[in-house]
């Protein structure tokens, strides 16, 4: 039986999320309903009673204060369009599971796994909205036609009940595929057709492995033979993908550069990446490194007691499918990292990033890319879901602006934690595994969703794109879960764990099994969300919320009990054994037989070539002087890489723990763009860390050596501003590249694999030079989209995240003005460096120099404004970036409530002279700073010898005054400066 | 000494923070108790002398926050009795203890009818902020003199946290009444100078009268929006780096609660 139960709100109260709808629609779409009412669905297919439906409605359902019941109602009076948008079968319905289960607690008894809740929304229109503009309403705004359906009702229509069951009749079937029949062709569209992501080479080493005699006749004892096994060949596919191997970056490349001198590296990984930390490591003699490279997440000691892990991730090619259930995904996936490192840490921060086309984007857009505008809100709010349920606070992040993000928007979403660095006497970023070890499974369910996630990011995205690739999370059940486990570990019931993330348990339990030398899985013994699931498609899917652990089979008792108190599901899936062997059984019988040591190393090593044979030469640029120059200040602030991200900011809880010192917003009124975060994490100590981030692809256009230089020094610049100790950092790479591999649909690839090159020789030469090392990182490399003749490629861009450790947050400084009448300063050479600045986009002027990072200066006076600030003698301090000087100062300014006199002639230069470079040019390792008079000696005196020289004085005027040569270049107020910051993104 | 209880679990995020709070405030035994600890019997309401409803997201507040809560208490019996977790509660408020909801605390008392009138009827509710989003932002409280909350007294104003999306405090008119009449009005959204406004973002959410938090007759049993425990160290107030700041005023509220304990 199946009822469908509507809840309205009063007339007199009205849902406010209707308003907000209401006003999208105007804005977006320019249609103008005279009113909306939202309404919430509950279909409910249960054997229930009419008595028991109309309790559940009246009390588990509906607040009585404000909203109304009704059992299978008609349409809402009063109304004249209806629309209602709902889940398409197996899609991840959180509030419908939430529904059932309070269901049972109301009833005092289990449904049947079969009864299901399901929800939609029906939105009731006043109006002259015809059925035409109700359909783009749907698909513009409130309905992903992937992941959702949508029916649009007219006044006293009947509404008939809709239940999107899951039901697949197939047969449960392991298909075996002879590969030695095959040619090369052949074996290139089986890879194609199943959305294995497998290159010939990679398709022709699983078909000599299954050649061999030897194998052959050990396969046979298992009941196989020389046919390999979907899920064998799943399996492979997804240990061997891009996302899961690294593949580009562990390739051998022979670099041309751009004087054709040939080099071969062999893994960039290797020889830039691990080098320089290795290098770092030895150079430290401390234990500041605790485990780098080996686990989920790169792991640093904080004090005596705690270690600190931390963890970048993207979520890229799902985001630009379903931008909420995408990036929802991607922030509780990356918090699973942590989750599963070493032992498993405690979550206790997040940090986002993205990159999105411009949001007012009003050109035609290419089929199936999804408005910027679209994005944005989805993102935005999958991340907000996602950390704010989760009780993470998000600390840190920006947005970053480019039209070529249309193809692919970026999703960085990172997470901190924190872990004793020893738990039962052993130490915590420490698995193992032994034989015999049970393999548990635990969190959420396995469905179809999420197939094909790790070989699909390996891909451009296309027309033949997997809708099942995209899955929602589920922040609620992940959160019980890692209660859960905090507990289990602290108790010792399980020796390792990890999270299931790309590849599912193919990968959780394929890297757990080295531990042991062996795994015996029974896929059959998997909880699934719904019956009908291939042996293959249960061992690879993506569904989420899962952890693998490793329990001890004397523990497994206490361990499954515990996780029944915690509403927890945790199954025993199978064994950890030495076999040599990754072992899959289905209903007894085996279905999948590969030697551990062919499925992780059998994968053949990629031989590419990079070619940087189109460096940038610089263009000469003229600048005029007869610019309004306050106007151009007023338009970069107002500009989407400069603007303020207000709106974005607060939707996230980022006090959430109580630990938060330095707050994204800082100054006067709250609402200033701090350069970094700095939490406290122990109740009992001042001891805290500083958060922060540093990206620039807009420097890609001109050269990735020096846009990878510039996002690392942005990242530690961010940091030393706040009083960050530049000998306390860490930080992480994640690199999104477009595809740098050269074929036919890609015919520049071997440049951009050489802008690949160049990006990691500045990561080794930079962050040896500033002594912080990479701990952990990640690489998305096809971020492209080509759909018949339109290909848009993103620009190269690479994200560092640091994470630095403060020895007393009482000591560390925000960028707002503090007290009129205080020297200001400026630290670092300025330059004729505007290539690539927000400036010259601005005036849509490709050319000039690009700025360049010189790491033994800077290193040096980051040295001596952390010890400025945690001496007290600085009041506020602001790093240089987007916007230069100009814009930097008036932030300072705007948002100390505080004027400021400047001469820009003061301003420590090289270059061409014109007043412009000084405002605007983005030269690396610079900052603004005030003190108070009476240390003008003493600054002095300390900083000596290095580019530095005071500019000017705050003021209590509400101005900004700005000379130069005796002139007012620029003179405006600092409230209408900042009006003109707020006001882009404020509304979205 | 008495013993304090922070809840924890199936949503709750802030336990953590809110028994720092009470440590801080003198507490000297708190337990952080996970609700299946309760329904499963191991733990009884009735071994404490203060409850903590810290905030987060109830069951994802999947049904309207706090909803399934509110369910959980009613319906779920405690293993092997035939006792309600509601019952234990109901017990342990008409004693002389002390309850405070934070946030999704605060939901959950009013929507299980411990709040205005601990009788388990719903009164009031907490809805959509009328900006229809979530919003993390400090605000400026002014509180009730006349009222006798325990967890207030003596203090006027307060500058604290709100972050939620559901702040929206709504009832009905006899109701409303009846808690302004009876001074159970502890906590209204102020502007700087602490007074009374309605103009966002001050009133962050569009409440009713700009109630932020509400108590019972007694002054023991109190709910609001803003998080006392994300202000507990000097550095939590959002411009420490340019502003004297002395005690925390979150802090003041826990220890009002552990003074009147003593």
């Amino acid at each position: 039986m199946s009822y469908r139960v509507e809840i309205r709100y009063k007339e007199e109260v009205k849902n406010p999320l209707a308003k907000g709808l209401r006003r999208k629609i105007t804005d977006f779409l320019h249609l103008t309903p005279v009113d909306i009412q939202i309404s919430d669905v509950f279909t409910i297919d249960a054997p229930l009673s009419k008595n028991e439906i109309e309790n559940i409605a009246k009390i588990i359902l509906c607040d009585p204060i404000i909203q109304d019941y009704f059992i299978n109602p008609n349409l809402p009076p009063g109304y004249n369009i209806y629309l209602e948008v709902g889940f398409l079968p197996g899609v991840t319905d959180n509030v419908g599971k939430t529904a059932k289960s309070a269901i049972e607690t109301f009833l005092g008894k289990k449904l049947k796994e079969q009864d299901k809740v399901y929800t939609s929304k029906l939105y009731s229109f006043k109006g002259s909205i015809t059925e035409k503009e109700l359909k783009t309403i749907a698909l513009e705004l409130l309905c992903n036609p992937l992941i959702e359906y949508y029916r649009i009702y007219k006044k006293g229509q009947k509404v008939q009940i809709y239940i999107p069951k899951v039901t697949l009749k197939n047969d449960i079937l392991v298909e075996k595929i002879d590969l030695n029949s095959m040619n090369d062709e052949e074996l290139l569209s089986l890879s194609k057709n199943r959305l294995l992501a497998l290159n010939i080479d990679e398709m022709k080493a699983i078909k000599n492995f299954l050649n061999n005699k030897k194998i052959i006749q050990l396969r046979k004892k298992q009941g196989l033979d020389h046919r390999i096994t979907d899920v064998e060949l799943e399996s492979i596919a997804q240990t061997w993908s891009e996302h899961c191997k690294h593949k580009i970056f562990n390739a051998t490349i022979d670099y041309y550069d751009e004087n054709g001198r040939k080099e071969t590296i062999k893994s960039l990984f290797k020889t830039y990446i691990k080098a320089s930390t290795e290098k770092i490591g030895k150079k430290r003699k401390d234990n500041f490194l605790v485990s780098v490279f080996v686990d989920n997440a790169g792991v640093i000691s904080f004090d005596e007691k705690y270690n600190l892990v931390f963890k970048v991730e993207t979520h890229n090619s799902p985001s630009a499918l379903d931008p909420y259930g995408g990036a929802l995904t991607g922030i509780v996936g990356v918090n699973r990292d942590v989750l599963g490192t070493g032992l498993g840490a405690r979550l206790i921060f997040n940090t986002d990033i993205f990159c999105f086309a411009d949001p007012f984007y009003k050109e035609k857009l290419p089929p199936r890319i999804l408005h910027p505008r679209r994005i944005y809100d989805g993102v935005v709010t999958g991340v907000e879901h996602g950390g704010n349920k989760s009780g993470i606070p998000t600390i840190n992040g920006s947005i970053v602006f480019d039209n070529r993000f249309l193809g692919k928007p970026l999703v960085y979403c990172g997470t901190g934690g924190i872990m004793p660095k020893e738990i039962n006497g052993n130490p915590s970023h420490i698995k193992k595994i032994n034989n015999g070890d049970l393999i548990v499974m635990c969190g959420g369910r396995i469905g179809k969703d999420g197939i094909h996630g790790a070989t699909f990011s390996s891909e451009e995205l296309h027309e033949g794109s997997p809708a099942t690739a995209v899955q929602i999370g589920d922040p609620i059940t992940q959160k019980k879960m890692a209660d859960f486990l905090y507990i289990a570990r602290d108790m010792g019931l399980y020796n390792a764990i990890t999270d299931n993330g790309a590849g599912g348990l193919s990968s959780s339990v394929g890297e757990m099994s080295q531990m042991s030398g062996g795994c015996e899985i029974e896929l059959d013994k998997a909880p699934l969300k719904y019956e009908g699931l291939n042996p293959w498609e249960i061992l690879v899917s993506e569904s989420q919320e899962r952890m693998t652990i490793s329990v001890p089979p004397d523990n497994i008792e206490k361990l499954l009990s515990l996780a029944r108190k915690y509403d927890v599901e945790a199954t025993v899936i199978g064994r950890f054994t030495n076999s040599g062997y990754f072992h899959c059984l289905y209903n007894g019988k085996t279905v999948a037989f590969l030697p551990l040591d062919f499925l992780h190393n059998g994968l053949p090593e990629m031989k590419l070539t990079a070619r940087y044979n189109n460096p940038y030469k610089p263009i000469p640029i003229l600048l005029k002087t007869k610019h309004n120059t306050g106007l151009i200040l007023k338009k970069l602030l107002s500009s989407l890489n400069i603007c303020s991200k207000e709106s974005v900011v607060r939707k996230y809880d980022h006090e959430v723990q109580g630990m938060s010192v330095i707050k994204p917003l800082t100054g006067l009124f709250n609402d200033g763009p701090s350069d970094s975060a700095v939490i406290k994490p122990l109740p009992d100590s001042y001891k805290g860390i500083v958060v922060s981030h540093g990206i620039c692809p807009k420097f890609s256009d001109y050269d990735t050596y020096n846009m990878s230089a510039l996002a690392l020094d942005e990242a530690v610049r961010n940091a030393v501003a706040v009083g960050g100790n530049i000998n306390n950092m860490a930080c992480l790479d994640n690199f999104c590249w477009c595809d740098p591999i050269k074929s036919e649909k890609n015919p520049d690839g071997e440049f951009k694999l050489a802008q690949l090159v160049r990006a990691n020789k500045a990561l080794y030469d930079y962050t040896l030079d500033y002594g912080i090392p990479c701990i952990s990182g990640k690489d998305s490399m096809k971020n492209d989209y080509i759909m018949g003749d339109i290909k848009i490629s993103i620009p190269p861009t690479l994200l560092f995240s640091l994470i630095g450790i403060i020895d007393d947050v009482r000591k560390t400084q925000t960028l707002d003005f503090k007290n009129p009448g205080e020297n200001i300063y400026i630290a670092g050479l300025t330059k004729d460096e505007l290539a690539g600045s927000e400036f010259l986009n601005l005036l849509k002027i490709r050319g000039g120099k690009i700025p360049t990072v010189n790491s033994t200066v800077n290193v040096e006076l980051y040295k001596k404004i952390y010890k400025l600030i945690s001496d007290g003698i600085i009041s506020a301090c602001h790093d240089i970036s987007d916007g230069g000087f100009g814009v930097a100062i008036a932030e300072m300014a705007f948002s100390g409530g505080l004027g400021a006199k400047i001469d820009l002639e003061n301003i420590p230069y090289e270059g061409e002279e014109n007043y412009l470079y000084r405002l605007f040019s983005e030269s690396a390792g610079r900052f603004i700073f005030t003190a108070k008079r009476e240390s003008h000696k003493f600054i002095t005196n300390f900083l000596k010898g290095l580019p530095f020289s005071p500019v000017g004085a705050t003021t209590d005027n509400d101005f900004l005054e700005i000379r130069y040569k005796n002139k007012v270049i620029i003179k405006e107020n600092i409230y209408i400066l900042k009006e003109f910051w707020q006001k882009t993104l404020r509304e979205l | 000494m008495a013993k304090c209880l922070v809840l924890a679990g199936f949503g709750i995020n802030c336990e953590l923070e809110s028994r720092n709070a009470l440590i801080l405030a003198g507490a000297k035994s708190v337990d952080i108790v996970h609700i299946s600890e309760l329904t499963e019997g191991n733990k009884r309401l009735k071994d404490y002398k203060l409850i903590v409803f810290p905030g987060g997201f109830l069951d994802g507040d999947d049904l309207g926050s706090a909803k399934v809560q509110v369910n959980r208490f009613k319906y779920a019996k405690i293993k092997d009795t035939q006792k309600r977790l509601v019952d234990d509660l109901f017990e342990f408020v008409a004693k002389d203890n002390l309850a405070i909801g934070i946030c999704n605390g605060f939901q959950f008392m009013t929507k299980a009818g411990i709040l205005p009138k601990p009788d388990l009827v719903q009164r009031a509710t907490l809805t959509f902020n009328d900006s229809g989003k979530f919003e993390d932002r400090w605000v400026y409280l002014k509180v009730n003199k006349k009222s006798k909350c325990v967890f207030t007294k003596g203090l006027e104003g307060l500058y604290l946290p709100v972050r939620h999306g559901e702040g929206k405090f709504f009832c009905e008119h006899d109701t409303l009444t009846n808690i302004m009449d009876n001074y159970q009005v502890v906590l209204q959204y102020a502007d700087e100078s602490y007074n009374v406004t309605a103009e966002y973002p001050y009133n962050p959410n569009g409440s009713l009268r700009s109630i932020a938090g509400i108590c019972d007759n007694s002054g023991r049993l109190f709910g609001l929006m803003p998080h006392p425990e994300a202000f507990i160290y000097p550095v939590n107030h959002p411009r420490w780096t340019r502003e004297d700041v002395t005690e925390p005023d979150g802090l003041k509220i826990f220890k009002n609660a552990i003074n009147y304990l003593r």
